[in-house]
């Protein structure tokens, strides 16, 4: 397979491509543009269609029309965007219909900022929308990773018919790195409860979120929440590096796991014991995966582009056993190596 | 080894392209590397760059804060980049925009007037590639091995056929830069 060199935007826009994905639709937004760009360059001669919606709304709102018919499609956006297509990422959720949802997130809230951010996590973990439901969330921390994981999302979001999200930043958006994609072809299995045409060869399938009699509702409600307990078993994945003897585990996602990992190889050459849990998996979260990292921490250190939102979930999923410390930078500025190791030495220094 | 570059400049003046030429020579030498633009309204008539890491191993953080080179195309860049090289660290300047000298005696700065170099050769707006030539000239090593023969096989690849006077003029410019000596 051939190394090439790509955008993580464009590489992103290419594993669709290739993982089948029919219809796209999307409103332009920097640092995300490039996703469509590379779509609508594509479109004729790869066999897909994009379309560029009047609003983020529309957008949404198309995916929900061509996945009830049953094809592979996508959105992508960054921050405002996203919160726009809340609306109708909680009708894809409560339809349970299959869709890859993009955030190339910059700094909030508001309009923010167009430079990098990870601010977005509450949101795509905890609530993209109104009512009970869950996206399974994909956190690339690289190019290739990007690809790959945005492959792994469409067949994830088919297999348990719901949204799937890939949240990545500015920054993995618009670096180039090497990437390979893989010659395979996926196989998309036929979706016998799409709402396509048949030619009154069967009874009509229907796609519906609105159910007016609450023990309806919450029969479909509680179903899915039987789904999300499935996933959680199937769905979990984390690097860990370092963490057989560290005292002090760093825990980061996505870029600023990059970061952090050049900070802990800074702090390993200081003699401090350092390590670097990533989750890669920000929903389900890798629990299991974070206490075995963290076997022999005896501090926690969350480092985010944001006021500090995984660090709830590091504390919940260590049940408060491990003192757990947050350091972040937000506005769309990126923590450095220095400013880690700068952390990681002050809490060293305090006793570990 | 790892090399972080920061190439910076006004935007126009292609340092984004001088990045990816760096990129591009890594990935043809199956290096591990990273190029990351600044991207927004700076790309606009502002200051612009992009970090450059080339390595043998992955790239853990792409931005550079201590670079080992710096390329320097305009004055504000020079003042924003150069206090942030690492001791023992080498500068490229723009002698022909950039009219101050470095005051540090732990780097090694080079001044090439190629700006003024690519207007009398008829190079217009190519000074980033004649500054590039000089760079690959003296920093061969530090880009593992990255030299002139390398950099014109990678104008041959990512310069598309039907604009194929522009690999001559690339190379022309390249060389000016490479034969280039002070």
């Amino acid at each position: 397979m051939e190394r090439v060199l790509m955008k993580g935007n464009e590489a992103l826009a290419e594993a669709a491509i290739r993982a089948g994905c029919k219809c796209f639709f999307a409103y332009p937004i920097t640092p995300q543009t490039e996703v469509a760009a590379y779509l609508a360059k594509n479109m004729k001669k790869r066999n897909i269609t994009f379309l560029q919606a009047e609003s983020e709304l529309a957008a949404v709102n198309m995916v929900l029309g061509a996945s009830s018919a049953g094809v592979r499609t996508m959105t992508s956006s960054s921050s405002p965007g996203i919160s726009l297509k809340s609306e109708g990422v909680s009708y894809l959720a409560g339809s349970d219909l299959p869709a890859v949802i993009v955030n190339v997130q910059r700094g909030g809230p508001g309009l923010g900022s167009i430079q990098p951010s990870q601010s977005d996590y509450w949101q795509a973990t905890k609530a993209l929308g109104h009512g009970d439901f869950q996206l399974i969330v994909f956190a690339p921390a690289s190019v290739q990773e990007t690809v790959d994981m945005t492959i792994r999302a469409f067949e994830e979001a088919d297999r348990y018919r719901m949204p799937v999200m890939i949240l990545t930043d500015g920054f993995i958006g618009q670096m180039m790195e090497p990437v390979t994609f893989s010659d395979e072809t996926p196989k998309i299995e036929p979706k016998d409860w799409a709402a396509c045409g048949h030619k009154g060869g069967r009874k009509h399938n229907i796609i519906n979120s609105l159910f007016l009699q609450p023990d309806e509702l919450e029969a479909s409600v509680d179903a899915r929440y039987e789904k999300y307990e499935t996933i959680k078993k199937n769905i979990h994945d984390a690097e860990i590096y370092m963490c057989e003897d560290a005292d002090l585990v760093i825990t980061a996602f996505g870029t600023t796991a990059r970061v952090a990992k050049s900070a802990v190889n800074q702090a390993r050459e200081k003699g401090i014991k350092a390590g670097l849990f990533r989750p890669k998996t920000l929903w389900p979260f890798p629990v299991e995966e974070l206490n075995a990292a963290c076997k022999t921490a005896k501090k926690v250190l969350s480092v985010e582009m944001s006021k500090g939102q995984m660090v709830d979930d590091i504390r919940l999923a260590l049940n408060c056993r491990i003192p757990v410390e947050f350091f972040g930078r937000n506005g769309g500025n990126i923590p450095t190596p220095a400013e880690i190791l700068d952390e990681i030495v002050k809490i060293s220094e305090r006793g570990l | 080894m790892l090399t972080e570059t920061i190439i910076c400049g006004f935007g126009g003046q292609g340092v984004l392209f001088s990045g990816k030429l760096l990129a591009n020579a890594a990935l043809m030498e199956g290096k591990e590397l990273s190029w990351l633009p600044s991207y927004g309204p700076e790309m606009r008539g502002g200051t612009c760059n992009c970090s450059v890491c080339i390595s043998d191993d992955p790239i853990g953080s792409p931005l550079v804060t201590a670079p080992d080179i710096v390329i320097a195309m305009n004055g504000p860049s020079f003042d924003k980049f150069e206090p942030m090289v690492k001791p023992g660290g080498i500068v490229f300047a723009d002698s022909s925009i950039i009219d101050r000298k470095s005051t540090r005696d732990d780097i090694t700065v080079y001044y090439i007037p190629s700006t003024e170099m690519a207007k009398e050769n008829g190079l217009t707006g190519m000074a980033n590639i004649i500054i590039l030539g000089k760079v690959i000239r003296e920093c061969s090593d530090n880009f593992f091995g990255i030299d002139y023969d390398k950099i014109v096989s990678v104008f041959e690849k990512i310069i598309p056929p039907k604009k194929a006077a522009m690999i001559e003029k690339n190379t022309k410019a390249f060389k000016l830069g490479y034969d280039y000596e002070k």
